[in-house]
């Protein structure tokens, strides 16, 4: 009884999406598996929201419509820093590490294609922002009584969503892919915090004084929040601006990281 | 140009001019074919000139010190780099421009394993297993590598020898033709690397090929149909191992001693006139007391003549050595001679010397070629 391991296989790859379901279980898998990340992308949003949510602090909140909550300001805020986490710090980090272990080279020599291996990762991204909405929106929902805002649009926040993604994946794997882990590390907690304090995140662009409003109004965190406040009804304003924008960021970042991805 | 097929079809000493080993092995098919490849690093030559053959159904071993180009001549063979020139081919085809169809049919075994710390062997087996359209079977693998007990364990958790045999599974899991494996046994204590050296074996007793990359004799020893050695870039020399070691031509050394035990060193006003009565030239040869004759092979009338010195010195013939040296010693002599004026040539002799005193010498290679 020769093992089977001693017959020789056939030669031929399994079906691309074979691969791809692969690599998407596999990623889920260690993404549960990272404590860092599941603090980053869900316990962080999550009190974010709880705090920010009964404690009135945020002038977003103040100065919101006459008979607007506290919620209303903050629930479009987090949802924006879940997807900044859930991008530029989960995805940058961990394919920070994958690179400087050697993951990324040894799965290059594998069946599964460069363009495969990205197709999971974003497929990976995508239900970690599922389970952060179901988080977020059930949580404002249940605990602080939110309904989206008269003027809200599900596209707007649909495309923002993905515009958002798109410009924050792409920046966390420009980092990943041309610094080391360690500094991809740092790097991508620093720009979180800057994106939380003075990106337009947590306080809008136009509430933060003199220069700094002004550039905060140029990152993409600030156009991802402000395209959200307006798609969920939280402000009124064209949202066509603050979309542009984004869509800028996540096709310039696209564009840098093919060009200077190194994959070891 | 001799080459190494040639030589090794008429049962000769093996080529070893750089260069010119690995040309041609006549009538077999063969799975890597690589023509004076080159590639550099900047300034850094790595490659230069790399000719290096491997048949079908055989086990290659590449063989060489640290920074003789064996990782990069394996990345090469990958696709992951391109070179600078020369010919290369894998299974028939250009590992860069055909790189998607030999990711099915080649499994690579990376030197830095590759493997996320988080990942646990049984899933990252089960997972690879489904890259493939008619993988082995992910327990049966982690079973035969001795990992069944470590299944669930997280990778960063494992042993160095552990890593090492779940780096070996994710290559062998497709079933691939052609096994390309980097340092496979390095870290790994005896019965592990027992265990991985047993498993390559059946490998090719069914059929596979495999080149091997190596710094571990013994893995030569036991495995290697066919070693390829290398140095700074270029074939040093190549043949079935037995080949190799005949290549050292019989060799004379011994050891001298006072009669309470105590070694002697040939004072050197003497060195140069026994030299010569024996035909050749000798030198002290690492530790006090040992000494090796060059240029002459040793003969009966050359034993009983420095027999005959030693009594009239009232010394003893404590040691002496006339067979072919080992494996270790014929290759730390190719890397010796690869570098005329070196350190290296005086501490290969060193090293040598210490192989034969530790009873080595005798073991020398005997039945480990081809079969």
């Amino acid at each position: 009884m020769a093992p089977d391991v001693l017959r020789r296989g056939d030669g031929r790859p399994s079906s691309p999406v074979a691969r791809i379901a692969s690599a998407l279980e596999m990623e889920l898998r260690l993404t549960s598996r990272r404590l860092e990340n599941l603090f980053v992308t869900l316990v962080l949003p999550v009190v974010l929201l709880l705090f920010f949510g009964s404690v009135p602090v945020l002038p977003a909140a103040a100065t919101a419509a006459p008979g607007a909550r506290p919620i209303d300001a903050v629930l479009p805020a987090i949802l924006a820093t879940a997807i900044v986490a859930a991008g530029l710090v989960n995805l940058g980090i961990s394919t920070g590490f994958e690179r400087s272990y050697g993951v990324l080279k040894r799965l290059g020599g594998s069946p599964l294609t460069r363009g495969q291996l990205l197709v999971a990762k974003i497929g990976t991204i995508v239900v970690v922002e599922a389970v952060q909405a179901v988080l977020l929106v059930g949580l404002a929902v249940a605990v602080f009584g939110w309904l989206p805002g008269p003027g809200w649009d599900p596209l707007v926040v649909v495309v923002a969503v993905a515009l958002g993604t798109g410009a924050f994946s792409a920046l966390g794997l420009l980092l990943a892919g041309t610094l080391r882990a360690e500094a991809t590390m740092a790097l991508t907690n620093a720009l979180f915090l800057l994106a939380l304090l003075l990106g337009g995140l947590l306080v809008p662009a136009h509430q933060l004084p003199g220069v700094l409003g002004a550039l905060a109004s140029l990152v993409p965190s600030a156009a991802l929040a402000d395209s959200l406040r307006i798609g969920l009804g939280t402000s009124t304003g064209d949202a066509v601006g603050p979309l542009l924008l984004l869509g800028a960021w996540a096709a310039g970042a696209t564009i840098l990281t093919a060009r200077t991805f190194r994959w070891e | 140009m001799t080459t190494a097929g040639n030589a090794a079809a008429a049962g000769h000493q093996v080529a070893v001019e750089p260069g010119g080993p690995a040309a041609g092995f006549p009538g077999m098919p063969l799975a890597i074919e690589v023509r004076g490849l080159r590639k550099r690093y900047g300034t850094l030559v790595v490659l230069d000139g790399l000719d290096l053959s491997v048949p079908q159904g055989e086990i290659v071993a590449l063989l060489g010190p640290n920074g003789a180009g064996k990782t990069t001549t394996v990345e090469i063979l990958e696709g992951y780099r391109g070179s600078d020139g020369g010919e290369i081919r894998v299974l028939g085809l250009d590992p860069v421009r055909d790189r998607a169809a030999l990711h099915a049919r080649v499994g690579l075994m990376l030197q830095q394993g590759g493997i996320t710390p988080q990942g646990r062997p049984r899933e990252l087996v089960r997972l690879h297993a489904r890259f493939y359209a008619d993988p082995a079977n992910p327990d049966e693998l982690l079973e035969l590598l001795g990992l069944a007990h470590a299944a669930n364990r997280r990778y960063k958790l494992l042993s160095g020898g552990e890593k090492q045999r779940l780096s070996l599974a994710l290559a062998l899991v497709g079933r691939p033709e052609l096994l390309v494996l980097d340092e496979p046994t390095a870290g790994m204590d005896p019965a592990a690397k027992a265990t991985v050296r047993s498993l390559i074996a059946e490998l090719r007793s069914a059929g596979r090929t495999i080149l091997l990359t190596t710094h571990e004799l013994a893995d030569v020893e036991r495995l290697a149909d066919r070693v390829v050695v290398m140095d700074r870039g270029r074939v040093v020399a190549a043949g079935t191992p037995a080949e190799l070691v005949a290549g050292s031509g019989p060799l004379l050394r011994f050891r001298l001693a006072a009669s309470d035990g105590a070694s002697v060193a040939i004072d050197s006003s003497e060195l140069g006139a026994l030299g010569a009565a024996l035909g050749g030239t000798l030198a002290p040869d690492g530790a006090p007391g040992r000494h090796r004759l060059a240029g002459r092979a040793p003969d009966p009338r050359s034993i009983a003549y420095l027999a005959d010195w030693c009594e009239q010195r009232g010394l003893l013939l404590a040691e002496l050595q006339t067979s072919g040296g080992t494996l270790e010693e014929r290759f730390l002599e190719l890397i010796a001679e690869a570098r005329p004026g070196d350190e290296t040539r005086s501490a290969a002799r060193d090293r040598g010397a210490d192989a034969a005193v530790a009873g080595r010498g005798s073991e020398a290679i005997t039945g480990t070629s081809a079969e």
